[in-house]
């Protein structure tokens, strides 16, 4: 509070001409998005030499690695698979292929489900979508807020029993959550089914986005998609919880942090009225290091929960991931893998976008 | 008839670890209508303190005992809404850090009309308007492309003016001054302080002006008061007081003081350092760094007592000092 300007006293005289040098620059963002995404595309092409390492490193025969028994038992698909692959030439020519087959979307076959991984990840990656982003929207808001809360009534009892309950949140089993959420609303209350995606005597909507509530809208049945926004609601419900649990600290350790602020302090000392200093000037402030969190909740929320999804029969990623690993099926491992590094450098490019967008001091660096 | 800010017999405590720490003690002070008041003293002394207590920004759980009174109105029992009418148009205060009091997100612009848009009920374009008026009064250059910048594009005296602007906007009967021209160069600063000269004497500002510099005061303000360990020590018309202080503390001061017109750099330092709140030695406060300690100071805290015409000291040897100048 009462530390003193670091600034050079100098610096008032030599930047007389005032904001004008910086300013200079028309499109301050444009040259900040352009700069990320030729670090976005760099770590795309790294992750890529990783997948492609990783099947290099796989232990024994590429071939019998990647093609089911009965494929094996048939020399013409031996030879095919040898030559797609362009597996008796040199290493880095390999790795050229795999390229030019990745951008083509071709990332092999599945030995379980003996459809192309494509595909696959086509049908499960939109229902892990449609848990991920209702999820991630409501813990957003509700994280926001009661993080919020808790710092403006620091110590006081709201602030302790919040900790309390995001400590409790943090804390609790998520499978043992949707257990107790399945046993309550669907065995005792009756109140929601008891997993799945719809509901027996339904079929699913025409793929347009693969997420079904948002299908049957799209196509004008109603009676479908609620009964699919029926079935959200309790995994929704338990990966909320725990997203809330761990924004919640976040918001509140943040929020506190700028509350010690002058700029606070000047903004009351203006005579603004509470709302308007927690609205424009804490929340804004409070935000920017939560980006990266959510950034990060989301990502996970993005690369499925192989529990959650398990409890609730959800055919999400996590789920196949899961089946993927425990059958050793290579090419369907590889592409989730593939996926979920893909996620994680699309967040990371988008949180780094929102940086920007939020905070001027790093737009117009 | 009351002086627009009266502080009387003010005390302040924060909670600390060891129960309540004693910040403020027995301050009186008092800001006429359109008068330029100085404060000044060492760093930690609670300069910033009692302008925090007069806009009703004192930590949480800090105690106040005695009076603050603006315009006859007792502030330190305020409401919330009883404050946010004082605070920016009764009161406004420019912060001692410019670059932490303006908030890196907001533009310029956004920081400088919001209050004004509340307090004087302005639309966005008058707001603005006034908005580019003030900066040009604090000589910014450019008034139009800085209200669309954000505060880290200037450097730290530009975003003093941008702050004083700020202050200013909302037209304020007392401005608060914390060390305003602290990162300022001595061309600004006179600049700044013509300005505010001006502002008293057109439109009746009131100007409480903090600083640990007593040159800047002489050439500004027609009363001071000097402050240590939470204390006012010594009061009065400031040529006074600067040429012939009645407190050893005072006299130390301007000892201090830097010749040349140059700020921030002290010559003759005065031993020792000011004693932490808490750890306040019996009797004068100043006794662990005097010159002329004597068994007496040890005994009781010296009060404010006359010490020539409109002029107070806390000293055992106020007449002495007199008498020697
Ligand atoms: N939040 C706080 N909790 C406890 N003590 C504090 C707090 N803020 C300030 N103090 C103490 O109160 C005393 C007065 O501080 P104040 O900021 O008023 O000093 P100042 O005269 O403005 O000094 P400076 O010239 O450094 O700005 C100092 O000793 C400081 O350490
Ligand atoms: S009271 Fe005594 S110790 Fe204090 S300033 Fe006066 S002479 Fe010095
Ligand atoms: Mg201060």
């Amino acid at each position: 509070m009462t530390t003193r300007t670091t600034d050079n006293p100098g610096a008032a005289t030599t930047a007389a001409p005032g904001p004008r040098p910086r300013l200079s620059h028309r499109h301050p963002m444009l040259a900040y998005l352009a700069k990320r995404l030729v670090i976005t595309a760099g770590l795309l092409l790294g992750v890529t030499v990783l997948t492609f390492g990783l099947v290099q490193v796989v232990p024994g025969d590429p071939v019998t690695a990647n093609l089911s028994d009965q494929a094996l038992n048939d020399p013409a698909a031996v030879a095919a698979f040898r030559a797609k692959w362009g597996l008796d030439q040199p290493v880095y020519l390999q790795y050229w292929h795999y390229l030019q087959h990745l951008l083509s979307g071709d990332l092999g076959t599945s030995q379980q489900t003996g459809r192309a991984v494509v595909e696959d990840l086509l049908h499960y990656v939109p229902a892990t979508m449609e848990l991920a982003i209702p999820t991630m929207l409501l813990a957003l808001l509700l994280g926001t807020g009661i993080g919020m809360l808790a710092a403006v009534r620091n110590g006081r009892l709201t602030d302790q029993l919040i900790r309390v309950g995001a400590l409790l949140g943090l804390s609790t089993p998520p499978f043992w959550l949707s257990l107790v959420v399945l046993y309550l609303f669907f065995y005792q209350l009756g109140l929601s089914p008891s997993g799945g995606r719809l509901s027996p005597g339904f079929t699913p909507p025409d793929t347009v986005t693969g997420m079904y509530t948002v299908d049957a809208a799209l196509s004008g049945q109603w009676e479908l998609a609620w009964d699919a926004a029926q079935h959200l609601v309790l995994p929704v419900l338990v990966l909320t919880c725990l997203t809330v649990a761990i924004l919640v600290r976040f918001v509140r350790s943040s929020m506190l942090e700028v509350l010690q602020h002058d700029y606070i302090k000047a903004a009351y000392a203006k005579g603004l009225p509470t709302s308007l200093v927690l609205r424009r000037h804490l929340l804004r402030a409070g935000l920017v290091p939560v980006i990266t969190v959510s950034g990060l909740a989301f990502a996970s929320l993005l690369s499925g929960t192989v529990l959650v999804e398990n409890i609730f029969g959800w055919p999400g990623l996590g789920q196949y991931a899961y089946r993927s690993a425990s059958a050793l099926d290579l090419p369907a491992i590889l592409g989730a893998s593939l996926f979920v590094a893909l996620v994680y450098t699309l967040v990371n490019l988008a949180v780094d976008l929102l940086y920007g967008l939020i905070d001027p001091r790093i737009r117009l660096q | 008839m009351g002086a627009l800010l009266d502080i009387d017999r003010l005390a302040v405590a924060l909670p600390g670890p060891r129960g309540p720490l004693p910040i403020l003690h027995d301050v009186s002070l008092t800001v006429g209508e359109g008068e330029l008041v100085g404060i000044a003293g060492e760093s930690g002394c609670g300069k910033s303190m009692t302008a925090q207590t007069v806009l009703g920004l004192l930590p949480p759980g800090a105690k106040t005992t005695g009076s603050a009174r603006f315009d006859g109105r007792e502030l330190l029992t305020l409401d919330r809404k009883g404050w946010q009418r004082v605070r920016g148009r009764g009161i406004a205060m420019v912060f001692q850090d410019p670059t932490a009091a303006l908030h890196p997100m907001l533009t310029v612009g956004t920081q400088l009309t919001e209050h004004m848009r509340i307090h004087l009920g302005m639309n966005r374009k008058a707001a603005q308007r006034r908005a580019v008026d003030l900066l040009d009064q604090v000589r910014l250059p450019d008034p139009e492309r800085a209200l669309r910048a954000y505060p880290h594009q200037f450097s730290g005296g530009m975003r003093q003016r941008v702050a004083i602007a700020g202050a200013l906007a909302a037209q304020p009967r007392l401005l608060i001054a914390d060390e305003p021209t602290t990162a300022l160069d001595v061309t600004v600063q006179a600049g700044i302080l013509a300005l505010l000269d001006r502002l008293r004497r057109d439109t009746g500002l009131a100007v409480a002006f903090i600083t640990h510099d007593l040159g800047v005061l002489s050439a500004l303000t027609a009363r001071s008061y000097v402050f240590y360990a939470g204390r006012v020590v010594e009061a009065g018309p400031t040529g006074a007081l600067l040429t012939g202080p009645r407190h050893p503390y005072t006299a130390a001061l301007l000892g201090a003081r830097p010749h040349g017109g140059q700020t921030g750099v002290a010559l003759t330092p005065i031993p020792g350092s000011p004693p932490a709140p808490g750890e306040l030695p019996p009797g004068c406060a100043f006794s662990t760094r005097c010159a002329h300690v004597r068994d007496e100071c040890r005994t009781a805290v010296p009060p404010l007592h006359p010490a020539g015409p409109d002029r107070t000291s806390a000293c055992v040897i106020r007449t002495e000092l007199e008498v020697a100048a």
